[in-house]
């Protein structure tokens, strides 16, 4: 067989899929109920070292996650304003006031964002459909007619990004361009459910022709658990320990039940 | 390995829910390592007995079976992998991301041994001739390229009997040999049995040994030797829409009166996302004449026809429509603007109409009336016009019988036609077409090819026809664009 590595392989590429998603529960769960700023900037920095190590960089981390640095300014600011206050007041304007308490909060808010989204956005947005596929129906044991039904529909979900170019295209052809956006853009979507059907139909035919549907399947390709899927783990929970460990030893500690003074 | 025995007999079936059966009363025995051509009118049955033997029609919710239909002495619906098949729609074909996937996934499917499953697929590659690599995207394959990977899946699970439906018909020419000479080499070394159901003839009488034609409704009315079937039954065959050797299609032209020029290309180079995909174009479309762009798969044309039908900017050059195109259609001022890419919708669909390759993707309407009225109804035309529009367009494109009909559920053919009444509805001065007989049959190529060229000659229209079909460019080409020439 040749070798089916990727052009520029990291340490994420040796993992079986199914683990990260293992890890992200592992990591995230803790994550959530600790609300201090101290584990949130620990676990974040920890992680973006651990990243550069397994080969993956920063031009890569923020190409995956840059939705998250839209979305932690996002919610600082809103704590930021709306927080319940506390402390120092610094500025007020009708509902929104800043104080103290906000402050910190909203830091906390923004780091926590990032310091769950971007380790999960980057292991889990590299993944290649097929390998987790065979993952989740190998290792996960998941139903296997129900996982390859859903890979062969995330295929198909690329070939209807041209079908939607091509009935946008259309319709202006047609002179039907001209009505409100919203009911335009509603005919459009429904042009392309129906032509979306017919390709899930003619599909499952092909997939049918080719046997699929059978109690038994063998795999072409292995998927098994190896020593990277067991030191991703440990790594996991190695960040977790380190982070919430300085916390709390600076004393920082705070989970969610707590809340903030 | 053997091939696969058919046994046929009095067998039928009818879809649920149609009035009249798809097949009836055929009898039909092929023996193991035959290659049989299945010939007949489009409605003949011939996808209905193909999905059967594949064993992918369906149960009983789906239709009724009558008689009996054996593969090696079972029903084909009762054990997988039984038969090998291969759909039109290259696009339709491809299951998996990676070549080499795609090619294992009927092997998996059958629960063959991993350590067998890639020396079956390398195999299977090296039978079609498809020298790519196993970790290739199958979404950066070419149509035929597509059709072969099909193929190599089909026969990587090893079947008897291996089944093509129209797997050249959206083919270009060079596609269409690539295909055929695999398929002939893989029934050369398997020695599986080979049911064909193909339009064009020509292409397919060098692999098969075996013709049976089907009428609808009528079983196998004419059934022996590929030169006897044909020379018995060669009218009738061309008049159900089979494309006869040496039976070339005529479309009489009129005399030609080329008018003044509608649309100037100015160094214009077309593409996605500013990188262009052709050398420069300048050249004038003139009311008139027909202008027929053909080169090889991948040479731009389809986007070239996107770009001077003024749907997709061009990367370089200039597309810009003269003053006869901007004087005013059905009640509208002139138009200042030169460039049809900044026209409103409405304003482009009465000047300028565009037939896409795919008529499904043009659909909006779940009437084939409303289909056509659609576009003129958007121009705001009295009702009583558009009815009388219509009515003549549903005529003249033989539709008025299905003017009930949801267009989805049309034929390939009967979709083309409508796709092109649509579009003539609002009448343009220029007709722009991708690929209008990809896929036709003789007599739905002649209905269309003489439409065209009626435009072209009676109505002084401007055509633009983007084909590989050597008989469109030898009727239609008044001038001739060739792109990606060597």
């Amino acid at each position: 067989m040749r070798s089916r590595a990727p052009s520029r392989p990291t340490a994420l590429d040796r993992v079986n899929p199914v683990t990260p998603f293992a890890a992200a529960v592992l990591y995230s769960v803790p994550m959530l109920l600790t609300i201090d700023l101290v584990t949130a900037a620990v676990a974040l920095g920890a992680w973006l070292a651990v990243l550069g190590a397994a080969g993956i960089g920063p031009r890569t981390v923020l190409r995956r996650s840059w939705p998250l640095l839209l979305a932690a300014p996002l919610s600082a600011v809103s704590m930021l304003l709306y927080a319940e206050p506390g402390g120092r007041i610094h500025a007020e304007l009708w509902l929104a006031i800043v104080s103290d308490r906000s402050v910190e909060l909203a830091a906390a808010i923004g780091l926590r964002v990032l310091a769950i989204g971007v380790p999960i956005l980057v292991g889990l947005a590299g993944l290649d459909p097929t390998r987790l596929a065979d993952g989740l129906a190998q290792v996960a044991r998941l139903p296997h007619r129900f996982v390859l039904a859903a890979l062969a529909g995330v295929r198909l979900f690329g070939v209807l990004g041209e079908d939607w170019r091509q009935i946008a295209l259309a319709r202006r052809a047609r002179g039907l361009g001209d009505t409100g956006a919203v009911r335009r853009a509603l005919q459009a979507a429904f042009a392309l459910l129906v032509v979306a059907l017919r390709r899930g139909g003619t599909l499952a035919t092909a997939m049918e022709a080719r046997g699929f549907g059978g109690p038994q399947r063998t795999w072409a390709r292995p998927s098994t658990l190896g020593r990277a899927d067991l030191v991703l783990l440990v790594v996991t929970f190695a960040v977790v320990a380190l982070a919430i460990g300085t916390s709390l030893a600076t004393g920082s500690f705070r989970p969610l039940w707590e809340g903030v003074r | 390995m053997t091939g696969s025995r058919i046994r046929a007999r009095d067998w039928g079936w009818q879809h649920a829910g149609r009035d009249a059966p798809a097949v009836a009363g055929l009898d039909l025995d092929v023996e193991p390592g035959e290659r049989v051509l299945l010939l007949g009118p489009s409605g003949a049955g011939k996808s209905t007995l193909l999905s059967a033997l594949a064993g992918v029609l369906g149960g009983e919710e789906e239709g009724d079976e009558s008689g009996e239909l054996r593969v090696d002495d079972a029903h084909p619906s009762s054990r997988r992998g039984i038969a090998g098949l291969v759909l039109q729609d290259p696009q339709a074909n491809t299951i998996m991301e990676r070549v080499g996937d795609d090619v294992a996934f009927g092997c998996e499917n059958l629960a063959v041994p991993r350590a067998e499953i890639w020396p079956r697929v390398r195999h299977a590659l090296d039978a079609v001739g498809l020298d790519v690599d196993l970790d290739r995207s199958t979404a950066a394959l070419s149509g035929g390229q597509r059709q072969r990977l099909a193929l190599a899946g089909a026969i990587a699970m090893r079947p008897g009997l291996i089944l093509l439906d129209e797997p050249t018909a959206n083919l270009d020419p060079a596609g269409v040999l690539e295909v055929r000479d695999a398929v002939a080499r893989v029934a050369r070394e398997t020695g599986a049995t080979l049911v064909v159901v193909e339009h064009r003839v020509e292409t397919w009488l060098p692999v098969v040994d075996r013709v049976v034609v089907l009428a609808p409704g009528g079983g196998a009315v004419a059934d022996g030797a590929p030169s006897a079937v044909l020379d018995a039954h060669r009218d009738e065959l061309a008049a159900g829409g089979v494309w006869v050797p040496g039976l070339p299609v005529e479309v009489p032209r009129g005399a030609r009166r080329a008018g003044g020029p509608l649309l100037a290309l100015d160094g214009v180079r077309a593409g996605r996302g500013g990188v262009p995909v052709h050398e420069a174009v300048s050249l004038e479309v003139r009311a008139g004449e027909a202008l027929v762009v053909t080169g090889p798969n991948g040479a731009g044309k389809s986007t070239l026809a996107l770009t001077l039908a003024g749907l997709m900017p061009a990367v370089e050059g200039r597309v810009r429509a003269t003053e006869a195109l901007r004087a005013p259609g059905s009640g509208t001022s002139p138009l200042r603007e030169a460039d049809p890419l900044r026209w409103r919708p409405k304003q482009l669909a009465t000047r300028i109409g565009t037939v896409f390759q795919q008529p499904e993707h043009q659909f909006v309407a779940s009437r084939v009336r409303d289909e056509v009225a659609a576009g003129l109804r958007a121009q705001g035309l009295p009702r009583a016009d558009i009815e009388r529009r219509v009515d003549e367009l549903l005529a003249a494109l033989r539709l008025d019988a299905l003017a009930d009909a949801n267009p989805f559920t049309l034929s390939g053919g009967e979709q083309r036609r409508l796709s092109v009444a649509t579009v003539l509805a609002p009448a343009p001065r220029i007709m722009v077409l991708d690929e209008p007989t990809f896929g036709q049959d003789r007599r739905t190529w002649q209905e269309l090819v003489r439409l065209i060229a009626a435009l072209v000659d009676e109505r002084g229209c401007a055509v633009v026809a983007v084909t590989h079909d050597a008989d469109v460019e030898r009727v239609l080409g008044d001038r001739r664009l060739r792109l990606g020439a060597p």
